[in-house]
């Protein structure tokens, strides 16, 4: 009888990924740290607070996690977040049509910047951590030009504004909202359908994926546009939350938004993750960055912890297979 | 075949960067009002050897097929520490820098443990040690200051016999010293065995932890050589973060200009040196056409972003389809 039950609970166990299971803990840990540190932690306004934070990050590492599913990685996040908040903002100032388009033009730009890092992994074979580092300088120089050096003046519209920090369901902040339309989104491309078979079939052999008849080339380009249309809206959001755009304010979203996705499982060789993992490694992120700066740790203290920890964790269970 | 053609064939991507370099020269000192005199090239040699420093750095451990995502910050970190040591009495001054020297080879010993004991993917790993050097740096010099020797700065970034740039016989000397004997030494052939097929080297018994090691910490020896440079020639140190990333992309951009491929085993820090003098002159030239400096991040960027995709010409010479999947 114990027998039984022993192995109904260890088959139990085996279906929950340890890396998830893992990070899963570490939020609890983090949670008790906090709470014995102050109060306020534990309590529910903050909680929601937190996830409003984290949604931001949540939804630019949805993009993420397709990359590192492909085997890929993208490079150009800091700038397509700060592009989307830049060009959104932009069009504002052009009336009620700019009003209405601001959200759209913002994404698709994102979408063409992603398109263009697609292109030349897929089909011009370039390693995807350079070609997305080279249009992120790009996209920077484009800024720099349009902005003169300086943070524009344009501020977000409404729309933009009520997106981020309004209200549609009460007490739940809509920028979370946004966050589990994406999420839901994502787990229903990756899971039901056969594009998002077909990301995790190249993640694991692109080569035995192209035999089976995917176009993978094709297949990879649209992730990576997606990819630069979920970070653009990122930073839609968060210029709806600043209510304007600034220089330089992706570039806190790359680390944390690679680290959430391998944090939480993903395989950064491709082919293995789940999005639950990535709603982890994003909370996990989140609470890490609250409980340091609730703590008034210094900016150099809170980077060397970040990194720090994430090479823990990697260590943890990051590992590659040792070589025979 | 002959010998020689084996050689040349080996090399031809160095002499490709050469080739760029000499070409981006000319056109550069055609075009400055001052023309050709030796002050404008103490001032050019001064700004390349920087980044050659780190795109050498970068290339030994590309050569191995890594990547090295952290090179800026500990160009960045050693610059913050030199601004407090490197100063003081000529004892002080020769501490200092071997203290300097050795934080940097550190640093990328670091990365290396982390990379190859570890068996982590180098590009997280190196972002995540990155951001540790860099909240070093930060603690180090959280507004820029400190100061340096000026003696010894002024003698390496100065002129040797009124028109050598001492900072170009430095670089010199740093490859005399530390890229000739490695890329001859065993350990040297074994970090491009490494680099064309790590299951063949392994199979073969070359030593592949030794070479990737050594690789990593000499990839922050050289960046730590950087960083000393940069105090030398700003007289302070500053814990940049934009500069630090910069640098990092950079050494990226002028590892590929000089034709050291990023799938590894193939190249050498030479031709990163001239990718890096090339990158830099390319990025002065609308200095002397007379642009406005806000386009020169988004020329650069577009020079980095056609110099990636020269690389895809190598497609049309693949025969077989399966060959895209490397």
């Amino acid at each position: 009888m114990n027998a039984i039950l022993d192995s109904q609970i260890f088959r139990l166990l085996r279906r929950f990924d340890p890396a998830v299971t893992t990070a899963f803990g570490c939020i609890l840990l983090l949670l008790v740290v906090g709470g014995t540190y102050s109060s306020n932690f534990l309590s529910p306004e903050y909680l929601l607070q937190q996830l409003k934070v984290a949604s931001f990050l949540g939804i630019i590492a949805t993009g993420m996690m397709m990359i590192i599913l492909l085997g890929q990685i993208d490079l150009s996040v800091p700038w397509v977040v700060t592009v989307g908040a830049m060009m959104s903002c932009a069009v504002v100032g052009h009336g009620t049509v700019g009003a209405i388009l601001a959200i759209p033009f913002g994404i698709l730009c994102g979408v063409a910047i992603g398109l263009v890092n697609g292109f030349g992994v897929a089909y011009l074979r370039i390693p995807s951590m350079i070609i997305t580092l080279a249009t992120n300088a790009v996209a920077q120089g484009l800024m720099v030009v349009y902005t003169g050096g300086f943070s524009p003046q344009d501020s977000a519209s409404p729309a933009m504004r009520y997106l981020a920090t309004g209200f549609v369901i009460p007490g739940l902040p809509n920028s979370v909202v946004c966050w589990a339309i994406v999420g839901a989104l994502a787990v229903f491309l990756l899971t039901r359908t056969t594009f998002g078979r077909a990301i995790y079939g190249i993640g694991n052999r692109e080569r035995a994926a192209y035999l089976s008849g995917i176009n993978t080339r094709r297949i990879v380009m649209t992730a990576f546009g997606i990819s630069g249309g979920l970070a653009a809206l990122g930073g839609v959001l968060l210029a709806g939350y600043a209510s304007k755009a600034a220089q330089s304010m992706g570039d806190a979203y790359l680390l944390p938004a690679i680290a959430a996705v391998v944090l939480g499982g993903t395989s950064i060789l491709g082919g293995r993750g789940s999005y639950l993992g990535t709603v982890a490694g994003v909370m996990l992120i989140t609470l890490l960055q609250s409980i340091l700066s609730v703590m008034q740790m210094p900016e150099f203290g809170r980077q060397i912890i970040y990194g720090v920890v994430i090479i823990a964790m990697l260590l943890l269970y990051g590992r590659e297979k040792l070589q025979r | 075949m002959k010998d020689w053609r084996f050689w040349f064939a080996e090399q031809r991507g160095t002499f490709m960067a050469i080739a760029i370099f000499l070409m981006m020269f000319v056109i550069y000192i055609s075009n400055h009002p001052a023309g050709f005199n030796a002050n404008i090239v103490q001032t050019a040699s001064n700004k390349g050897v920087l980044l050659a420093f780190v795109a050498m750095a970068q290339a030994l451990v590309v050569i191995t097929s890594g990547i090295d995502l952290s090179i800026g910050m500990i160009f960045t970190l050693t610059n913050c520490l030199a601004s407090w040591l490197v100063t003081g009495s000529p004892l002080q001054v020769a501490i200092g820098v071997v203290v300097v020297l050795f934080v940097g080879a550190l640093c990328g010993a670091i990365n290396g443990a982390v990379v190859i004991y570890g068996r982590l993917q180098p590009i997280v790993a190196t972002i995540a040690t990155g951001a540790i050097y860099y909240g070093i740096a930060l603690a180090l010099r959280p507004t820029p200051g400190g100061t340096v020797d000026e003696i010894l700065a002024d003698a390496l970034t100065g002129k040797l016999f009124g028109f050598i740039p001492a900072s170009l016989v430095a670089l010199l000397v740093v490859v005399l010293v530390v890229w000739i004997p490695f890329s001859r030494s065993v350990t040297g052939r074994a970090a491009y065995a490494v680099g064309s097929s790590e299951q063949a080297a392994f199979m073969s018994g070359v030593p592949i932890k030794r070479a990737k090691f050594i690789t990593y910490t000499l990839a922050g020896l050289l960046a730590g050589i950087g960083g000393l440079f940069l105090t030398f020639f700003t007289y302070t140190g500053e814990a940049a973060y934009a500069s630090g990333n910069a640098y990092t992309l950079f050494s990226i951009a002028s590892v590929v200009l000089g034709g050291v491929s990023l799938m590894g085993g193939r190249g050498s820090a030479i031709g990163a040196i001239f990718g890096a003098l090339a990158f830099r002159t390319i990025g002065d030239l609308l200095f002397v056409f007379d642009f406005d400096p806000l386009w020169q991040p988004l020329f650069q960027g577009v020079v980095l972003l056609l110099a990636v995709s020269l690389s895809a010409f190598g497609l049309l010479r693949i025969r077989n389809r399966l060959e895209w999947f490397g």
